[in-house]
């Protein structure tokens, strides 16, 4: 079976430079994590408190979100709720038509392209500029990001040159990393002057005091929020945290995790728009709260750890799947483990990304290393249940993940349960087991996707129960 | 989008737990963060700050005007932008001469936008605070000291009293009691220059936000 996924896989496994380029990127991601961990006996325990933290804001999610629209409000933050992607994109339209303005400078931010806001305002006439350098090179190449703390990670040195050549030939080709940074600075620092609106993401909303925390190292997401007079802010409802005491945590755990660095270059706390003595900030600030399934997510006593997510990147970093076929193979916006489980849950399992649970060869190494423990194996296993589980209509009334049960497949289904019927009867299976060990040397060698890559397995010459017999061995 | 509102909010409301009480996340079982003598907090503030590319000034309250002076020098810079309505900043008037031409933030930003960003050699701020731990200066603006003054200049020099150097974030949060007390529009906790590495994961300096950061500590 072709799908989507499996092609892009194919095609990803060819590029041999892009795939060693990747691991090479990815290594030192998870060797700076592990030098900045190194002896820390706290951190098992930093771990433990940031994810009680995340369980305590998610099981309060209703009320929490309360508090902090009206402290934001109060402060004079114009909250915006989106049940979906059109929603908000629509409300980030109104308010650049209000303002007649042609532009935007954009800082790094998952959920803005989760709405797919560049393409959306583009189609209204609005372009997008990218700021941060990664996604700014993603978006000279026409791409997607492939990572979501390094945006451009599939780009060595020599085709941002190229890329940036062609774009600005006024520059002179330079495979120079700083002077290629420079000459973004340069590009940038004009339209930062003259744009009209900002657009950024948010880290952590806080309830307690209607601030919203923005994490960055280049300064743009400062630039984006400051120098326009106007700020909006997108991000997930899952963002927010009870108390400013909650915030030092995180943050320790979300940079170390990500990039091994004990603090970005700025943590940026957005208190409220400019106030009446203030010489600069934005006149406004729009925060857009979006939900995109993640309310039906939170539903499910299991699944809503997917939303305990603080997208540190460190479980995309040590994933065995990740490391071979790279990030855009999966073909959604948020890559690796936590793309794998969060994906389907948002858009199905009948959809195309429904198929990314099972690219997981369930080693673990996801939950080993996520800061707030969310235990993604299991939450994959869940997952390939239901997909196939058998529909009824269930008896309580909690919604279940979209396309639950499109994968069974009758056959399957049916081989299954007669394996289960097999194995609980005694005579039957050992029958059956001494048959596969007669025939072994007539088995097909040709056993679909299986031997593409693979010998075809070949069963023993005599069953266990048999071998353990002429070993005197019976407890039968 | 009010709609919008109630149905995520009625959704997320119908899908809770009875249970849904507070998950204990408080600090009492936690391991106490070290706490460090005032020397060894000064010294890690230094070599952490150090480490991302920070020149740090050990001064004093008399040789800070000295240091400044020489920092400006060493940079020939043209002009400073510094508000005279600090303490530290009416300082700097009343020795104007030793400095190359003082600049004043006081209009609104975009009155003076083209020349802030083209025509300001480095600016000076003081700072609320420093923390040790991970080499951070707590930056606090205010109508004197605005936002993009440490934003947007390519040099940002910061004055910082030893004594309002914490061991953590949460100490500092705690001691001068930031959730009660109302925080300004923006609160900034500065760790070194702007920098990047998005390309294959190698740091470059002074990407968006100033390129040198400094810091005199007295
Ligand atoms: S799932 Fe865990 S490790 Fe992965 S990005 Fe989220 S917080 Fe980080």
């Amino acid at each position: 079976m072709t799908t989507d996924f499996r092609s892009n896989v194919a095609q990803a496994l060819k590029q041999d430079a892009v795939q060693t380029h990747f691991r090479t990127v990815v290594d030192r991601l998870r060797a700076h994590r592990q030098a900045a961990l190194a002896g820390d006996a706290a951190f098992e325990q930093l771990r433990n408190r940031c994810a009680a933290i995340r369980a305590d804001a998610i099981r309060r999610l209703p009320q929490l979100l309360e508090q902090f629209e009206s402290k934001a409000q109060r402060n004079g933050i114009q909250v915006h709720w989106a049940e979906t992607t059109l929603q908000a994109n629509r409300i980030v339209l109104d308010i650049m038509q209000r303002h007649r303005a042609t532009f935007l400078v954009k800082g790094k931010s998952m959920v803005s392209e989760e709405m797919g806001v560049n393409a959306f305002l583009q189609s209204h006439g609005i372009d997008c500029l990218e700021t941060d350098l990664g996604e700014f090179i993603v978006q000279l190449a026409g791409e997607k990001p492939a990572h979501i703390i390094v945006p451009a990670i599939h780009k060595n040195r020599r085709e941002i040159a190229h890329l940036m050549h062609g774009h600005f030939s006024e520059l002179p080709y330079s495979e120079d990393i700083e002077t290629l940074a420079q000459s973004a600075r340069h590009f940038m620092r004009d339209k930062f002057h003259a744009a009209s609106v900002g657009l950024t993401g948010v880290n952590f909303m806080v309830a307690e005091t209607g601030t919203l925390c923005l994490v960055e190292n280049e300064g743009n997401g400062r630039m984006c929020s400051t120098v326009p007079p106007v700020h909006i802010a997108v991000t997930g409802i899952e963002k927010v945290i009870a108390r400013l005491d909650d915030l030092p945590p995180l943050l320790n755990l979300l940079t170390r995790s990500a990039t091994g660095q004990p603090i970005t270059a700025y943590v940026n706390m957005i208190n409220s728009p400019r106030r009446p003595d203030d010489k600069d900030g934005p006149d406004e600030v729009h925060l857009i709260l979006l939900d995109n399934g993640r309310s039906r997510i939170a539903g499910d006593p299991e699944l809503l750890k997917t939303l305990h997510c603080i997208r540190c990147g460190a479980c995309i970093n040590h994933c065995p799947v990740y490391r071979q076929i790279g990030g855009h193979a999966y073909g959604t916006v948020i890559p690796g483990p936590i793309g794998a489980i969060l994906e389907p849950q948002k858009q199905g399992l009948d959809a195309a990304t429904g198929e990314l649970p099972q690219a997981s060869t369930l080693c673990g190494a996801c939950a080993e290393v996520c800061p707030v423990r969310i235990p993604i194996p299991a939450i994959i296993n869940r997952l390939r249940w239901e997909s196939v589980r058998k529909n009824q209509q269930s008896q309580n009334s909690r919604p279940v993940v979209p396309g639950a049960g499109s994968r069974r497949r009758p056959l399957e289904a049916a081989i299954w349960k007669i394996w289960a019927w097999c194995c609980s009867h005694p005579g039957i299976y050992n029958r059956l087991t001494k048959l596969a060990t007669r025939l072994r040397n007539r088995l097909p060698a040709g056993m679909g996707a299986w031997t593409v890559a693979r010998k075809a397995p070949k069963p023993a010459r005599s069953t266990l129960h048999e071998s353990l017999r002429t070993m005197d061995i019976d407890h039968e | 989008m009010n709609d919008a509102r109630k149905a995520i909010l009625d959704r997320l409301r119908l899908s809770q737990y009875p249970d849904s009480t507070p998950v204990k996340c408080d600090d009492q079982n936690d391991p106490v963060d070290p706490v460090l003598w005032p020397d060894e907090r000064i010294d890690c503030f230094i070599n952490r700050m150090r480490a991302v590319r920070t020149e740090v000034h050990d001064a004093s309250h008399d040789s800070w005007l000295d240091i400044l002076h020489g920092v400006c020098q060493a940079r020939s810079l043209n002009n400073l932008l510094v508000s005279p309505h600090t303490r530290r900043g009416a300082m700097i008037y009343a020795a104007a001469r030793r400095f190359p031409a003082l600049k004043n933030y006081s209009q609104s930003i975009e009155d003076w936008k083209s020349e802030l960003f083209t025509a300001v050699d480095a600016a000076v701020t003081s700072a609320y605070g420093g923390i040790a731990e991970t080499g951070t200066v707590i930056l606090w603006p205010d109508a004197r000291e605005p936002r993009t003054l440490s934003l947007v200049p390519p040099i940002h020099i910061v004055l910082l009293e030893k004594n309002r150097i914490y061991n953590n974030l949460a100490e500092a949060m705690r001691i001068q009691n930031w959730a009660m007390i109302g925080m300004p529009s923006n609160v900034i906790l500065l760790s070194g220059p702007s920098k990047s590495a998005d390309i294959e994961q190698t740091m470059t300096y002074g990407v968006h936000g100033p390129k040198e950061l400094i810091v005199i500590l007295m």
